[in-house]
């Protein structure tokens, strides 16, 4: 995979969105993996938590928008109680997901979700779907 | 006799799928010499807190619960649900820090007569029976223990990170463990204890969640659990319910009952059985502790 590295990008408002929403200093990161080490969801990332906070440093906008790592964290905070610098991952994420819902860009929509689904799962599940997954 | 009373904070799920985890918690601490009381007028706490700076307004609903509970008349309010705690308490600290904060989500509700000034304590069940009962009294009034019962404590997430806020160790914590050994089981540790279960992605993507149901369940199958105990609704659902879809997936997969910790605590206190409500487990847990004559 090529990627294309500019001091535009780097430059770019979406990094300094990123760095205001989570409160998080992304050049803090000095990119040695425990996050994605002991992240439980990994295995069904495409952009590995260490990879999305050097993405973000970069300003690969459309990769972290269009990631499905963002969809898949569930905020458990290992890797914030991990991070030896003292990064909170998860809050760099749920930045990168505000900016895309805050456009309307929902990751599910209630009304489509499976009869089963919606008359099985306990509220806490459907009240936490909803408040991570749409706008 | 009546040691202490306290002000509880449900939350919806223990109302609707978690009942047994309610019922039996009341009748526990009801054995302990506690007199809870409901609290009056009570909200959705939001589930889980918003993790970006700038969204103070899904700060609001669990901020409104403890001004609730200061009109209880109150200055502390317990729950029991793990997701519930997580998001109060971690709430209450974002305004304690955040003068500035505070007074916007009052100026927000500006119609509710009292305002919050971040002088309400945030305990879950387990602070309370530890710190405020001791684990040693527990053991002595517990008359039916756990003779024999091997019990691996799951902890999940939120009620032990982030380490600000957890009520214990977030890599090795031990509260359950301490809890179901002064009950009388045997303690069986497993090094899934902490790991998520997927919570919310049960709702978009169930097939994650069984995945994990099946690491985490077998972990502590392998280690010897005979059940596994949960402190979150969410967490209860997912290991419980979701290992119908793992067996789907993992056919040799073995299904091992899921209790509330409250549940094991409402059995050795010697609560009635239509408090401890088994028939609302998934899993069927009535066989193994018919094995072990606890029922």
């Amino acid at each position: 995979m090529r990627i294309n590295i500019s001091r535009k990008n780097i430059n770019d408002s979406f990094v300094a969105k990123i760095q205001e929403l989570s409160g998080q200093n992304l050049l803090a990161c000095y990119q040695c993996g425990k996050c994605s080490a002991g992240c439980p969801a990994v295995s069904d990332m495409d952009l590995l938590p260490n990879q999305i906070i050097r993405y973000a440093q970069l300003g690969l906008k459309e990769e972290l928008l269009n990631s499905k790592s963002i969809w898949v964290c569930a905020s458990c905070m290992t890797c914030n109680v991990r991070c030896p610098r003292g990064i909170k991952i998860a809050e760099v994420i749920e930045a990168i997901r505000q900016i895309l819902l805050r456009k309307r860009k929902d990751h599910i929509d209630p009304e489509r979700l499976p009869q089963d689904i919606r008359c099985q799962v306990p509220p806490i599940a459907l009240i936490s779907s909803f408040r991570k997954f749409t706008s | 006799m009546v040691i202490m009373k306290l002000i509880y904070y449900p939350g919806c799920t223990l109302k609707n799928q978690a009942k047994n985890f309610e019922e039996s918690g009341l009748c526990a601490l009801t054995k302990l010499g506690v007199e809870v009381q409901e609290l009056e007028r009570w909200n959705c706490c939001g589930t889980v807190f918003s993790l970006v700076t700038d969204d103070l307004i899904h700060h609001l609903a669990p901020i409104r619960v403890l001004i609730r509970t200061k009109e209880a008349p109150a200055d502390s309010v317990m729950t029991m649900c793990a997701m519930c705690f997580n998001t109060l308490k971690r709430a209450n600290e974002r305004v304690r820090a955040d003068q500035e904060a505070l007074s916007t989500l009052n100026d927000l509700m500006y119609e509710e007569e009292t305002k919050y000034q971040g002088d309400v304590e945030i305990y879950h069940l387990l602070e309370i029976l530890k710190d405020k009962i001791g684990f040693e009294t527990i053991k002595q009034k517990a008359t039916h223990p756990l003779q024999g019962l091997k019990v691996a404590s799951y902890y999940g997430c939120y009620l032990v990170r982030p380490r600000e806020i957890g009520i214990d160790d977030p890599e090795n914590p031990q509260i359950l463990d301490e809890l179901m050994a002064s009950l009388g089981a045997t303690v069986i540790d497993f090094p899934y204890k902490t790991e998520c279960c997927g919570a919310y992605k049960t709702v978009d993507n169930p097939e994650i969640v069984a995945e994990r149901t099946y690491q985490i369940l077998n972990s502590a199958r392998e280690l010897g659990a005979e059940v596994v105990v949960v402190s979150c609704p969410l967490c209860a659902f997912n290991l419980d319910t979701r290992q119908k879809e793992a067996l789907k997936l993992f056919p040799e997969f073995q299904t091992i009952p899921i209790l509330y910790f409250t549940q094991l605590l409402a059995l050795a206190l010697n609560c009635p059985e239509e408090k401890i409500r088994l028939d609302l487990n998934y899993i069927d847990p009535k066989p193994i502790l018919k094995s072990k004559a606890l029922i």
